[in-house]
């Protein structure tokens, strides 16, 4: 048995990395994970937390506040406060996954487990990675945006740079498409197709500036229309297209901010997914190497260790407390779902009839394709595990004096949770739904913006007037913001701030 | 497919532009942080980083995000005794459960500052801002005290430009002598024996033999002839190491005046000019000594803490200062050894009988001991007889002597140019 061990010490080197990566991959390929390339970069501690800054992107343009993460990390770091993580990974083709130096080689080989076959074979799989994203070009299009962005600072200045910059970020999450897909491009097209757009753009937000007075008759024909005609969810683009005063490369600037907005709203929809796949793979393909006689009980125990802290669930009354693990949620949903299959009990039937004593592999892997935090916790969370975890659900209704528990892990309470749950990781209730009402295109060219409140959810006062200052910024003219609960408007916000009382419902 | 590369040796400073764009946003608040830093520290502690805080709100980056109020409905690990239908109090802002997300997150750990290090040399780029300092001189000031390579030695290893031909030959030498050793002696035997039996007459003479060791000899011989002349193990390369150059010692006499006309904001002025010049001179010597004497109108040697913060009252007596500062240097630093350096400090006041006996004791004992002395008043108003005195000094001693009015804290940096030229010079 001993002769199977593919190395003793937990010292790493280059070649001990490549064996132990054939072997992983060997035994991902047996279990059908499918995945990019992998290109394993070794780094340092130092280069990690560039790596953090940056969000683990490469190559990345610059900004002050990927300097304020540097410190902010780098400051942590020295005093002991966090380790870094063992691993960054990002969605592209070739995967890239960043080791650290430091690392033993069982730990090595549970970040090769985990990123380079767990969330590698998620970017390949999952649907809205599929249909959103492109791992093929989106180094090529870190590269393009970081040449333009550095073009555009030395032409006009880095605090013009800045400043745009600034106010695109403070929109960033409302500059995706929701359900329409944007195609792939690469490098050179996009070079190509930026200067047409250039172009074409000058031309066609002359709409606003329309000063030819337009005839009496035609006056009267047009009735009052809206502009956009439908409202729209995605700021960013809209401001792009439409905002009367910014310079075509400020457009492009835009776009590039949004583009990447676009490329992170897979990973912001599927976290608990993406790290309950990733955690249940290393822990499968490790225990599979153990089991399989090539490493030994230190090894294991290590890796172990390392996921036992990686899966802590501390409960709400912990002080460590900071809401749901997703690494927990999404490896017990995946164990057990596994269990289920293999072991399904009476419940099970009941709950998961098509699951139960199906082929695991077949099933786990249609749960990885094929959904979103959203709807896979809404379609998978088993009552085995909201026993385990021991999930109760409260209300917090500020009209009511008490907090109610309306359901707990029991009988009554499953599908309640479940719901409920599932609702909180759904990003359209979790972020303001805010979007693009009407521009006064006829009078001032005020922009009005309206955010449909959520069970009466209102928005944080003071973020918002900053964000409008900073889409004043880019739009050039006033802003109202409507805050609307039950089809009437109960706020409303306003840059420039109006006299009067800001917040008077009208 | 794995594609494996090593990026330890890449740069690692990726993040350098962001982080300086970062500390250029915020310039005002670490140039608050670094002021502060420079009254609290002291003069010989000055060159290192520093700690910077600044409050959180102001460098956020604002989100859209829900403020608290409306109907919350969350999940929640670990339940312990609540059952369903369950009404609770609603826990005060902090507490573990309950609340939603937007409390959550905004409780966070209770964090209000954002906490950083800046590093020496930003340290003292910020330090420098306000005194006006041209770049060429601040990177002087920051850049740590020159090295340059010494010979020590030998070594095995290194680089053909600095290989060592005698050295290497001599062990090539050496080698070939140990690794020969046997087969010569093995030759001399068999020549001896050869020459013992060709001694023999000729008739009896066991040609065979004869034969058989010439034959040996020739191939121990050729053996010998296969050791390499010199080989990658004999090599020894001149070694270098980095010293810090030689230089001597100096010695920094700060003198202030600390009676009741000097006040705080003064005496910081003339703290930052003590600053410069120490730094200065630890730049250009090894080792740098600095005296505290303060005085109103008697003199005394003290510590920093004394130096900047007691507060006296009282007249004024500049000789004081200087008799003192002579007897010290008598005492301690003999000018032989020592390069001496004074910068005095006062705000002009002085009792008016005692300006000539300064410029006497300074003309006659002071200046000839020292390599610098700097003058500096800080004082809006009309010069008194100490700086008419001082004048007389000046013109004696021009190279060594500077004298300079200070307003505020741009004007210390023309003073201290002084020093840079006349080194330049």
């Amino acid at each position: 048995m001993n002769q199977n061990l593919l190395s003793e010490t937990s010292d790493w080197t280059f070649d001990l990395i490549n064996i132990y990566d054939k072997a992983i991959s060997e035994i991902a390929e047996s279990y059908q994970l499918d995945s990019y390339p992998n290109q394993i970069e070794v780094i340092n501690a130092e280069q990690m937390m560039d790596a953090y800054a940056s969000i683990g992107m490469p190559i990345g343009y610059h900004h002050w506040s990927f300097g304020k993460q540097f410190l902010h990390t780098e400051k942590g770091y020295r005093r002991g406060q966090m380790g870094l993580a063992y691993e960054i990974v990002i969605n592209s083709n070739p995967c890239i996954a960043y080791l650290m130096e430091e690392n033993t080689m069982a730990m090595q080989a549970l970040v090769i487990a985990h990123a380079c076959y767990g969330h590698n074979s998620f970017f390949k799989g999952n649907y809205l990675f599929r249909a959103w994203t492109d791992a093929g070009s989106i180094i090529d299009y870190l590269v393009f945006s970081r040449n333009y962005i550095v073009k555009c600072e030395e032409k006009y200045g880095v605090e013009e740079v800045e400043k745009l910059l600034d106010s695109c970020h403070a929109l960033m999450n409302y500059g995706v498409n929701r359900y329409k897909r944007p195609y792939p491009i690469s490098f050179q097209e996009e070079s190509m197709l930026q200067e047409k757009r250039t172009e074409y753009l000058q031309r066609q937000v002359n709409d606003l500036w329309r000063t030819i007075p337009l005839t009496k008759k035609s006056k009267l024909a047009e009735n009052y229309q809206h502009f956009p005609s439908e409202p729209q969810e995605n700021l960013l683009y809209f401001i792009e297209k439409n905002a009367p005063l910014l310079e075509p490369w400020q457009r492009e600037v835009v776009r590039i901010v949004r583009k990447l907005a676009q490329y992170f709203y897979p990973q912001r929809q599927t976290q608990v997914m993406n790290e309950g796949w990733a955690s249940f793979w290393h822990y499968t393909l490790l225990n599979t190497m153990y089991d399989r006689g090539l490493v030994n009980e230190g090894f294991i125990f290590e890796i172990l260790q390392s996921h036992t802290g990686v899966i802590f669930q501390p409960d709400f009354d912990s002080p460590y407390y900071s809401g749901i693990n997703p690494y927990t949620l999404g490896f017990s949903i995946y164990s057990d779902l596994r269990r289920m299959c293999e072991n399904p009990t009476k419940e099970d039937r009941q709950f998961f009839p098509d699951i139960s004593g199906s082929s695991w592999l077949e099933t786990l892997h249609f749960a990885m394709h094929n959904f979103k935090d959203e709807s896979f916790i809404m379609q998978f969370l088993s009552p085995k595990i909201i026993r385990q975890l021991r999930l109760f659900s409260v209300i917090d209704d500020d009209q009511r004096e008490h907090l109610e528990v309306p359901a707990i892990h029991d009988e009554m309470g499953y599908r309640f949770i479940r719901e409920t749950l599932a609702d909180q990781y759904n990003l359209g209730d979790r972020e303001p739904n805010i979007q693009v009402y009407n521009v006064d295109l006829r009078g001032n060219r005020s922009l009005t913006l309206r955010h449909f409140q959520h069970d009466r959810k209102p928005l944080d006062k003071q973020t918002a007037q900053e964000v409008l200052r900073h889409l004043h910024r880019l739009w050039g003219f006033d802003i109202h913001l409507e805050s609307l609960c039950n089809e009437k408007v109960v706020e409303s916000f306003h840059c420039p701030v109006l006299d009067e009382s800001t917040s008077t419902p009208s | 497919m794995t594609y494996i590369i090593d990026r330890r040796l890449n740069a690692k400073n990726k993040s350098t532009v962001n982080r300086q764009r970062f500390l250029k946003r915020y310039q005002s608040h670490i140039k608050k942080a670094v002021a502060e830093a420079i009254t609290k520290r002291s003069i010989t502690d000055i060159d290192k980083g520093e700690k910077i805080s600044i409050p959180k709100r102001d460098i956020s980056e604002p989100i859209f995000h829900h403020g608290p109020g409306g109907k919350r409905s969350t999940i929640h690990p670990g339940n312990k005794e609540f059952i369903a239908g369950d009404k609770l109090l609603r826990p005060k802002q902090n507490a573990g459960g309950g609340s939603g997300r937007g409390q959550a997150s905004n409780s966070g750990d209770g964090m209000d500052e954002f906490v950083f290090q800046i590093t020496q040399d930003e340290f003292l780029e910020f330090m420098f801002e306000d005194l006006e300092l041209p770049y060429l001189v601040k990177k002087q000031l920051i850049k740590a005290s020159s090295m340059q390579f010494v010979r020590s030695g030998v070594t095995s290893v290194g680089i053909p430009a600095k290989l060592n031909i005698i050295r290497s030959l001599r062990s090539a030498h050496a080698r070939r002598i140990a690794l020969g050793g046997v087969t010569r002696r093995k030759i001399k035997l068999l020549q001896h024996e050869l020459d013992l039996l060709l001694l023999q007459p000729e008739l009896v003479r066991d040609t065979q033999r004869i034969h058989e060791l010439t034959q040996e000899i020739t191939r121990l011989e050729n053996r010998l002839k296969k050791i390499p002349f010199i080989d990658t193990f004999d090599l020894r390369y001149n070694n270098d190491v980095l010293q810090p150059k030689p230089s001597t010692s100096a010695v920094m006499f700060c003198l202030m005046d600390v009676s009741g006309s000097m006040t705080q904001t003064t005496k910081d002025m003339a703290k930052r000019f003590f600053i410069l010049l120490y730094l200065f001179l630890k730049r250009n010597y090894e080792r740098t000594d600095v005296v505290f004497i303060r005085h109103h109108t008697s003199a005394k040697e003290v510590n920093e803490e004394e130096f900047f913060y007691s507060r006296e009252t009282g007249g004024t007596i500049v000789s004081s200062v200087l008799h003192e500062m002579s007897d010290i240097i008598k005492k301690r630093y003999s000018p032989s050894d020592w390069n001496i350096y004074a910068a005095q400090a006062s705000d002009g006041d002085n009792w008016n009988d005692d300006s000539p006996v300064c410029r006497d004791l300074l003309v006659n004992d002071i200046m000839p001991k020292v390599q610098h002395y700097s003058y500096v008043e800080i004082t809006p108003r009309e010069h008194q007889a100490l700086w008419y005195a001082y004048e007389q000094v000046k013109e004696q001693f021009s190279d060594q002597f500077s004298l300079q009015q200070i307003t505020d804290v741009a004007d210390i940096y023309p003073v201290f140019r002084k020093l840079f030229h006349r080194r330049a010079a």
